[in-house]
């Protein structure tokens, strides 16, 4: 066949292109924009260029918003990951039960995030929320509005119970793709539960737990709406977390440059981590 | 070591899987289980594991019952469709699994996974991971797997439909040979005909949750009891097609008749149905009985160096199975040879009335 050389091809990427442009590039490269100059109203802009990088990365809110962050997308990871394998393990696998499991375990998922706040926001309170009265008539020292480890773990709570789910969901249906010929020729080897687990449940879960730990760490890494329906981070800034410390700079603040140097920097974290993350769970495999 | 199952059925749901059944395997004998899709193969096998609990009957092993014995106290091994390996364990590990699990001495294991990997030629990958393997290299480790531990029972369950048709030739040559010297009854479970026949051993035929026929694999080709057995038993289908037999005149639907041959003698004149294997069928007369059948062609396929012919006449259709390649256009009108003495006769209700004598002295090619 004769090959035919025009620039067509131009005309059949451009809306790939268009789209790209105006979903990503464009929004970035106007952040990139804001975050080498100085802006005092929309005719007075300054070029200043890597002044507001060197005093973000000095200001020590970002230091303790990223290790607090960071603190908080460790304690996610740590806890919904586990639990959520162990649910999906749990779950019956066929029958009406699995169909009515399914959907138990799926509807933390459809509530909105500023629900989710506002549901644990009463539900935590002493006076008329079932959970912080409980714990309160219980004899414990509860008050998420005061003390930090309290609003902490309220917030914690709150993101396992959200997106629990997600990871279980995710397993189970890792777990449903493993064909029953394994755990018959597991049974005939007489292996035990664990090694099950261990050499092929786990295996073949590896690949959707990649997504699912990607997938938490960037949606807890950016959390907002938890914490700032419950106690607007507080108490203190115990429960500030980057992207909150962004909203204060950005909109409180008015300091559009530096928020702006803030945001890249903050994109960068949460790319350079997934990359991270990622590379080195692909160098394990070709190493084995 | 025998097993034996005594009057076994198999009942899930209200659906039959398996009809009473019996069944006895000799020990180290190797035994095929021929049958379609869903005729029961499966269910079998896992009964005989103890996967499964037969809903009544017994399953004998060396005289003891062990019915109620659950698989992980048996000593057996099963090799699936599907190549089951641990997909994070290396071949070495792999194969080594079930003796570490049954605390087997480190130096045996190591003498033993050697000389079984030796054995399937997969000696120069013990190293790797599953997933890095051919799909015939993966199999042969889920053989190993099998193997290594010299169960009583080993069960086949189409082990080789995932692979390609060379490998699945030599592996199946391979399976033979593996268990000439050994004491473990092997049970082999495959759809082909073709299958059955390569491997030898005992043939048992499954259709519809029974056992319709047991015997060695040449000897049930040779003589299948009924209808079903013969279809079953033949690759394309043998050709079934109703008449009868008069007093001098054999008539094979009102289309086709010929004088009563020498080995059709002796039969009560009345209906019966008629059955030719497709290799039989030629398009040139091989002997003085063959009946000469005008036909018009539906389609000829060809595959590899055979060729499939659907032909037909007003009355009945025909499959043809000729060695070599034959083109022919649609509708175009061929006459084809039919030897009466490669007829098989079966009763109105499917019987086998007479089977064709196998040529004696020369090579049996039937």
């Amino acid at each position: 066949m004769r090959k035919v050389e025009n620039n067509k091809a131009w005309l059949l990427v451009l809306p790939v292109f268009l789209l790209v442009a105006f979903s990503a590039i464009v929004p970035l490269m106007t952040v990139v924009n804001y975050s080498v100059q100085d802006i005092f109203d929309q005719n007075n802009a300054y070029f200043v260029g890597s002044e507001w990088y060197r005093e973000i990365l000095r200001d020590p809110r970002l230091h303790e918003s990223l290790l607090r962050q960071f603190m908080f997308s460790f304690a996610v990871l740590a806890i919904e990951i586990p639990l959520g394998i162990g649910i999906a393990l749990m779950m019956p696998t066929k029958g009406k039960m699995a169909s009515v499991c399914l959907i138990l375990v799926a509807i933390p998922l459809l509530i909105p995030w500023n629900v989710v706040g506002t549901i644990w926001q009463i539900f935590g309170r002493a006076d008329i929320g079932l959970f912080g009265w409980s714990l309160t008539s219980l004899g414990m020292d509860y008050n998420y509005a005061s003390n930090p480890i309290d609003a902490w773990a309220t917030v914690l709570l709150m993101d396992v119970w959200h997106w629990t789910p997600l990871v279980a969901l995710l397993c189970y249906s890792g777990l449903r793709a493993i064909p029953e010929a394994f755990y018959q020729a597991a049974r005939i080897d007489r292996a035990s539960k664990w090694a099950i687990f261990r050499h092929i449940q786990l295996p073949k879960l590896k690949n959707v737990l990649v997504i699912g730990v990607l997938l938490r760490f960037m949606d807890s890494f950016m959390i907002y709406t938890e914490p700032f329906v419950l106690t607007g981070g507080g108490p203190g800034n115990s429960t500030t977390f980057l992207s909150q410390t962004l909203t204060q700079m950005a909109i409180g603040q008015f300091d559009l440059g530096p928020a702006a140097a803030f945001s890249l920097i903050y994109f960068l974290i949460v790319l350079l981590v997934s990359w991270l993350f990622f590379t080195t769970i692909n160098h394990m495999d070709k190493d084995k | 070591m025998s097993l034996t199952l005594e009057n076994i059925t198999r009942v899930v749901d209200g659906e039959t899987h398996i009809n009473t059944t019996n069944l006895s395997l000799e020990p180290g004998s190797f035994n095929v289980l021929l049958g379609r899709t869903l005729a029961g193969k499966t269910s079998l096998m896992r009964l005989m594991a103890g996967l499964d609990r037969p809903s009544s009957g017994r399953i004998l092993m060396n005289g003891a019952d062990v019915t109620g014995v659950p698989v992980q106290k048996r000593n057996i091994s099963m090799v699936y469709q599907q190549f089951i390996n641990y997909p994070n364990l290396t071949v070495w590990e792999n194969i080594a699994s079930p003796l570490k699990l049954a605390k087997v001495q480190p130096s045996e294991i190591k003498r033993r996974v050697d000389e079984v990997a030796q054995l399937l030629h997969i000696e120069q990958y013990l190293q790797r991971h599953p997933m890095e393997l051919s799909g015939g290299q993966q199999q042969r480790t889920a053989m190993a797997r099998a193997l290594v531990k010299d169960a009583s029972l080993i069960l086949f369950d189409e082990p080789l439909v995932n692979l390609d048709y060379k490998l699945r030739e030599e592996l199946r040559q391979e399976l033979r040979n593996l268990f000439k010297a050994r004491n473990t009854i092997a049970v082999y479970a495959t759809t082909e005909p073709n299958e059955a026949l390569a491997l030898g051993g005992t043939t048992s035929l499954l259709h519809e949750g029974n056992i319709i026929q047991t015997g060695p694999a040449a000897k049930v080709y040779r003589n299948p009891i009924n209808v079903d057995a013969a279809e079953l038993f033949s690759e394309p289908p043998i050709n079934l097609v109703p008449g009868r037999i008069t007093d001098s005149q054999v008539f094979i639907s009102e289309a086709v008749h010929f004088p009563l041959v020498q080995e059709l003698q002796g039969l009560p004149p009345g209906d019966y149905k008629f059955g030719i294997r497709p290799s039989h069928i030629g398009l040139v007369p091989h002997n003085d009985d063959d009946l000469e059948i005008a036909v018009t062609v539906e389609l000829a396929e060809i595959s590899g160096s055979e060729t499939f012919m659907h032909v037909k006449n007003q009355h009945f259709p025909l499959v043809m199975q000729l060695s070599g390649v034959y083109e022919f256009h649609t509708d175009a009108r061929v006459n084809v040879y039919l030897p009466a003495h490669r007829l098989f006769v079966f009763d109105m209700e499917g019987k086998l009335i007479k089977a064709p004598s196998p040529i004696i002295g020369g090579a049996f090619n039937g």
